[in-house]
């Protein structure tokens, strides 16, 4: 029994809810901290970028317009998911980032709770960054925060779950749909994730997961016409400036790169980076001179 | 039978401009490091005004030193001082308006009666709200203790030269910054009498740092080393410019940039308060505004009857010298915007849309551009795509409420708004979907300093205006 030749798994990106080889049929090898063979990832290329904006778009509609409970049940779901499949992850998290298994399994533990987290603020966040306004005049004016439409994102390199978790979900919890560039050195955790989100009722496209080298695919990504927003999280500083340059061309929205403990409370920052406020004004109008004086 | 208006202008007396300025910095006026001047003229009369120094790179440096210093005491008065500052600030504005709106009005070409009635107003109304925010902020919503950033390097444009000024100093003295503002190269003054307002409300030295100057004295602020923040108000070009010039600094950045507004006019709209909209939207400032409901979205079935009333409002709109209190549409800003708004409008003609202005007398002297009307207009014109930044509105027309928010967000822009029909659910529902920063819905060009302002997609982003407002200034 001990001797059985165990089944390897083929790691597939994560685009439109399906789990499509690179188109350009490239994959790279992935080794765990002391350099032994994991797996073979997908090296995506800028085609497999463009074909996630397409889905991500795709998919943008209708998850913005889900309601806000709605969002919230199913990044919910995906903690659920997430919690069956502990062991997985906790053996993928130790051997990408060379952790001890106890180790592993706190960063594990706190991806988990993060879903849970972002789930409980999709139906709060509006009620936060938004409101009424009190103008000086007839009129009633409000504030509401929504979200920027389609994020890319490089994802943490060092943290390749806790650090991916944490940038995808404030980006979904309001909304947006995602692409993702994994950390290059360690991408299996994250294209496991696709496996649970597939499972987890999150539209196919809301998430789109690719694993490759963000310094060849992202720039396409930063200067793409239907990106609206960029997350530089896992890019380093001379990576990010071009990425930033490259953003302004239809003025995406941009988080820098910036020093984070994501074992840290995230607080919302990320979740209202991508979101717009819109302010809708209307007259009150008058009861006439013998209106209510309650 | 017509009635003729009898001349009513505004006195002049009332403002007493200097032959010549120089730069605000720490405190005091001083010419410019290399000697350089440029005059102002009114655009109604090509007089020219004043003249005013051309400030250098090496003035820049100095100002953001000066504000530099400033803000170490500025940032560590209690709260409530620095609101005592700024309700100081609002106060004398309210006591100064008529001389700042005549005085906005000579430099900027805009009606007195809107300089009057809206420009001053509001003006005095932003440094009065965020004055009431600045010992407050640990209730904003930002966190228990949350920061100014430093030193901000402000940029505005000529439209509402002195308006854009309060968005700008207001919040961020509020939070605690101290701040070098570059007003418009056409619209200097305004900004220089708000220096001397800065000196009668005491506000310690450099906190308030104004250098006046073109274009390039703008991209010197905005790439100098020694600020935290970036605040623009202006082109959608320039906008991206300067996101280049940030990307990879720690300078926080917000943007207010251009638009090509949709107002959206349904089958079952108040005609009448729809056509008084539609002129508010596109005429107000000569056009000349960010948020301007450029593009006028109609109902097929009701083309007709609201382009006849259209015209018919637009025949009795005065335009004409600014000061006269009857005048409706000013001057426009300037010669090189003139030429930008004929080169557009021609364009619209070329590319096969019908134009139409009523019979209209411009002055001989100045900047004049009829209020005009296209129709005919495709999606496709640049007339339809383009932001005009004049009185010139291009009308499409559409059957369905699907079709209508379509065409509304078929664009690069996304700052502003309007919906005009008595169904509230529609009303919502076109809310709902238009992806811009401010909709009106049966009102147009409606401002508040509690109200956030500020675009989606290429209009920039962030907000100025009320809690909102704060996040650009705050460490956050």
């Amino acid at each position: 029994m001990s001797d059985r030749l165990s089944v390897l798994k083929t790691y597939k990106l994560f685009v439109g809810g399906k789990f499509p080889r690179s188109e350009s049929g490239r994959v790279y090898e992935v080794t765990d901290s002391k350099g032994n063979w994991l797996a073979n990832a997908p090296l995506s290329s800028r085609k497999d970028a463009r074909d996630a904006v397409v889905a991500a778009r795709k998919a943008f509609g209708a998850w913005s317009g889900a309601t806000a409970y709605n969002r919230g049940q199913v990044l919910y779901r995906v903690a659920e998911m997430l919690e069956g499949r502990r062991d997985q992850f906790v053996a993928e998290v130790a051997d990408a980032e060379g952790l001890s298994k106890a180790k592993a399994a706190a960063q594990v533990d706190a991806a988990i709770d993060r879903w849970v987290w972002y789930a409980g603020w999709t139906d709060k966040i509006a009620q936060i960054a938004g409101g009424t306004n009190p103008v000086a005049g007839p009129f009633f004016n409000v504030s509401s925060p929504e979200p920027t439409g389609v994020v890319a994102v490089v994802a943490p390199q060092e943290s390749s779950f806790l650090g991916l978790v944490s940038v995808i979900a404030p980006v979904i919890a309001g909304g947006n749909a995602v692409v993702v560039v994994a950390s290059e050195k360690a991408p299996l955790p994250a294209l496991s994730l696709g496996e649970v989100l597939a499972t987890s009722d999150v539209p196919g496209g809301v998430v789109n997961i690719l694993s490759g080298r963000a310094a060849e695919i992202f720039p396409s990504l930063a200067a793409h016409q239907d990106v609206n927003a960029v997350d530089l999280a896992g890019a380093g500083a001379e990576l990010a400036k071009e990425l930033e340059v490259a953003a302004a061309d239809n003025l995406k929205r941009v988080v820098r790169p910036q020093p984070v403990d994501w074992s840290a409370d995230p607080g919302t920052k990320r979740l209202m980076a991508f979101l717009e406020t819109k302010t809708v004004w209307h007259p009150t109008g008058s009861l006439g001179a013998g209106g209510s004086s309650y | 039978m017509a009635f003729d208006y009898a001349p009513a202008p505004e006195s002049r007396s009332v403002v007493d401009i200097a032959p010549s300025y120089g730069l605000f910095i720490d405190g005091e006026f001083r010419e410019a490091s290399d000697g350089k001047v440029f005059k102002t003229v009114s655009p109604s009369t090509e007089e020219v005004l004043s003249e005013v120094a051309q400030a250098s790179a090496d003035d820049v440096d100095t100002a953001v030193k000066a504000a530099r210093k400033a803000f170490e005491k500025w940032s560590a008065l209690p709260g409530s001082e620095r609101a005592k500052y700024l309700f100081r600030i609002a106060r004398i504005i309210q006591e100064r308006s008529r001389e700042l709106a005549v005085l906005e009005t000579l430099d900027n070409g805009k009606p007195i009666k809107e300089t009057r009635d809206a420009d001053l107003p509001l003006v005095a109304a932003h440094f009065f709200y965020y004055a009431g925010w600045a010992d407050k902020l640990e209730h904003a919503g930002f966190g228990p203790d949350p920061k100014p950033l430093g030193v901000a390097g402000q940029v505005i444009p000529w439209n509402f030269p002195l308006l854009m000024l309060a968005w700008k100093i207001a919040p961020a003295l509020a939070a605690g910054n101290t701040v070098v503002l570059k007003p418009a190269e056409t619209t200097p003054l305004s900004a220089l009498f708000f220096a001397d307002i800065c000196r009668q409300a005491g506000l310690p030295k450099g906190v308030v740092n104004i250098l006046t100057g073109d274009g390039s004295t703008g991209a010197a602020l905005v790439a100098h080393d020694g600020i935290d923040k970036v605040a623009f108000t202006g082109s959608t070009a320039v906008g991206k410019q300067i996101a280049r010039t940030v990307a990879g600094t720690d300078k926080k950045l917000t943007l207010e940039l251009g638009g090509k507004g949709a107002n959206i006019v349904f089958d079952d709209a108040p005609i009448d308060q729809a056509v008084e909209g539609i002129i508010n939207g596109i005429f107000f400032n000569q056009g000349q505004v960010c948020c301007a409901g450029s593009r006028l979205l109609v109902q097929e079935s009701v083309q007709d009857e609201l382009l006849d009333a259209l015209k018919r409002r637009m025949s009795t709109l005065r335009v004409g010298d600014p000061l006269d209190k009857n005048t409706d549409v000013g001057a426009i800003n300037s010669a090189e915007q003139l030429a930008r708004i004929t080169e557009l409008a021609d364009s619209g003609v070329a590319e096969g849309a019908e134009r139409w202005a009523p019979a209209c007398e411009l002055p001989e002297n100045g900047y004049w551009f009829a209020p005009t009307l296209f129709t005919g207009v495709s999606q496709a014109h640049r007339i339809a795509r383009e932001e005009i930044f004049g009185p010139v509105l291009s009308v499409l027309t559409f059957r369905t409420p699907g079709e209508a928010v379509a065409k509304a967000n078929n664009s690069q822009y996304g700052l502003s708004a309007g919906i005009w029909t008595e169904k509230g659910s529609r009303m919502l529902a076109v809310a709902d979907k238009l992806r811009a920063g401010v909709v009106w819905a049966n009102t147009f060009n409606k401002f508040d300093p509690t109200s956030p302002f500020g675009g989606y997609k290429e209009s920039g982003f962030g907000r100025e205006g009320g809690r909102h407002g704060l996040e650009a200034y705050l460490d956050v």
